[in-house]
């Protein structure tokens, strides 16, 4: 379903993806590990054709995205849903507006239908009363619950999620694990999770890797990461022990 | 590139109605109070300083007329991009350049809406429609507010006021001044836009992306107004302009 293949990728010649290459199949998650700064949101900014890479290619459901542009570009994204790591909502819309924003876009559907369809959604996470609130007026954890429901608006079959723990209490942190699961499990949903957090990578990832200098130095399930060779592999799996 | 993109892109579908409307609601309607009173005001000043000129040479009754030329050919559309400069400017620069860092310029590309004509091909769009509106508010509040300083020191009617303004003020003295504000909306908006789109670290680039596109808007307004107004002296050379 999503597949890199030696992507490279550099920045003002700092040199941030050194052939990353993996492969989620349709239906599974996939969780990137790594220290800040190691390139894991650069990752999935690939997958959707925010960044093109240097070398390398990117496939989502059999389409090279760095070969797309224009209107093949916009109708492989709307296959891809992508969770910002701030949630990214438009402040000039409220909360109902911005989730019903990509069905007005891409669905011929009615307005009514489309609020319906976001107040579903919203539902989904917890927060159908929140459709007039503006983002601002939200707090930390409910803005990203709440571009979850924008990201899931139009049923993508890929879920891309950029630490969706990140400034949020374990408890919303495990509620937003919850969903993202339950996605998966429900609608066959293809999940790229880029975590810091063990605990949440373990619950969700078939498959977890961790990326250190723009390279994947190990992958595999959590219980084979825990025992692997490298040590800042084992320091990651380590720090999350407990949780 | 940014503003060869922004001119092709205006003629080009699909077309953003929906957000081109509320921009010209944003740029336009919500900036007509600020272009009023400022209109009113000038006009009274300049009616002041006028009169102090013409009592001189005893030509009180070409007041409304020097006023009147001088609103319409250069002051009113040089003002108004100025100030609009100035709360147009910044606002798309500052706008844009919040969307930018905290990513929703990003995530509008994510649901496969193109942000460079979603977010600023309408700010363009709107600009260019609203500054010659604008400007023809401008010229009117200016014209009225000279009229309500000349009444309280003549006492002249309303009537005879625009009658001894419209005399000698001729088409080509109004329609070439006013469309040419056009460009100045085109320039304010396609640099708040870029500014916009280009900001980086984080809410410092909001201010700079903000102060930069007045400054850079400013400057480029008056420099393009020499340019156009020696256009139109060419092309229309019996206008004042």
């Amino acid at each position: 379903m999503v597949r890199l293949d030696g992507v490279h990728k550099s920045f003002g010649g700092r040199r941030v993806l050194d052939g990353v290459s993996f492969e989620v199949p349709r239906g599974r998650a996939f969780c990137l590990l790594g220290r800040s700064g190691s390139g894991k949101s650069v990752t999935l900014r690939h997958i959707v054709g925010l960044v093109r890479p240097d070398e390398g290619d990117v496939q989502v459901a059999g389409r090279d995205v760095t070969r797309l542009a224009g209107r093949e570009l916009a109708e492989a994204r709307r296959g891809i849903g992508f969770l910002f790591q701030g949630g990214a909502l438009f402040d000039s819309l409220s909360v109902g507006e911005n989730v019903a924003f990509p069905l007005r876009r891409h669905t011929r559907l009615t307005g009514a239908e489309i609020r319906a369809r976001a107040q579903e959604r919203l539902e989904e996470v917890g927060l159908a009363r929140e459709y007039e609130k503006m983002p601002a007026a939200l707090s930390g954890g409910m803005r990203k619950r709440v571009a979850l429901a924008r990201a899931m608006a139009l049923d993508p079959a890929v879920l891309l999620v950029d630490e969706p723990s990140a400034g949020l209490d374990p408890i919303t942190s495990e509620e937003i694990d919850r969903l993202l699961l339950e996605r998966k499990e429900r609608a066959g949903v293809t999940l790229v999770v880029v975590t810091h957090n063990i605990p949440s990578a373990r619950l969700l990832g078939d498959q977890l890797a961790v990326l250190h200098e723009g390279r994947i130095v190990a992958r595999g399930t959590a219980a084979e990461l825990a025992r692997s060779d490298h040590e800042l592999v084992r320091a990651f799996m380590q720090s999350g022990a407990g949780g | 590139m940014f503003a060869g993109r922004a001119l092709r892109d205006t003629f080009l579908p699909p077309y953003e109605f929906g957000e081109f409307f509320r921009q010209l609601y944003e740029l336009g309607w919500r900036s007509a109070p600020l272009i009023a009173a400022s209109g009113v005001a000038i006009g009274v000043v300049m009616s002041m300083h006028t009169r102090s000129t013409l009592e001189r040479f005893g030509a009180e009754a070409m007041i409304p007329a020097g006023l009147g030329l001088s609103v319409v050919a250069e002051i009113g559309p040089l003002i108004t991009a100025l100030l609009m400069a100035g709360r147009a400017g910044a606002g798309i620069g500052a706008e844009l350049g919040a969307m930018k860092v905290t990513e929703q310029i990003d995530a509008l590309e994510a649901v496969a809406v193109d942000s460079f004509r979603y977010l600023s091909v309408t700010r363009v769009a709107a600009a260019v429609v609203a500054l010659p509106l604008l400007t023809v508010l401008m010229d009117f509040a200016a014209i009225v507010g000279g009229y309500l300083a000349e009444m309280l020191v003549s006492g002249m009617s309303f009537g005879l006021y625009l009658t001894r303004t419209f005399t000698y003020i001729d088409f080509s003295d109004v329609l070439p001044s006013t469309l040419k504000t056009a460009v100045f909306g085109f320039i304010i908006a396609v640099t708040g836009s870029y500014l916009g789109f280009t900001t980086s670290r984080g809410t410092e680039g909001v201010g700079h992306a903000s102060t930069r596109a007045v400054v850079a808007s400013s400057i480029l307004i008056i420099v393009a107004d020499v340019v156009l107004v020696r256009i139109i002296m060419f092309f229309f050379p019996r206008g004042m302009v």
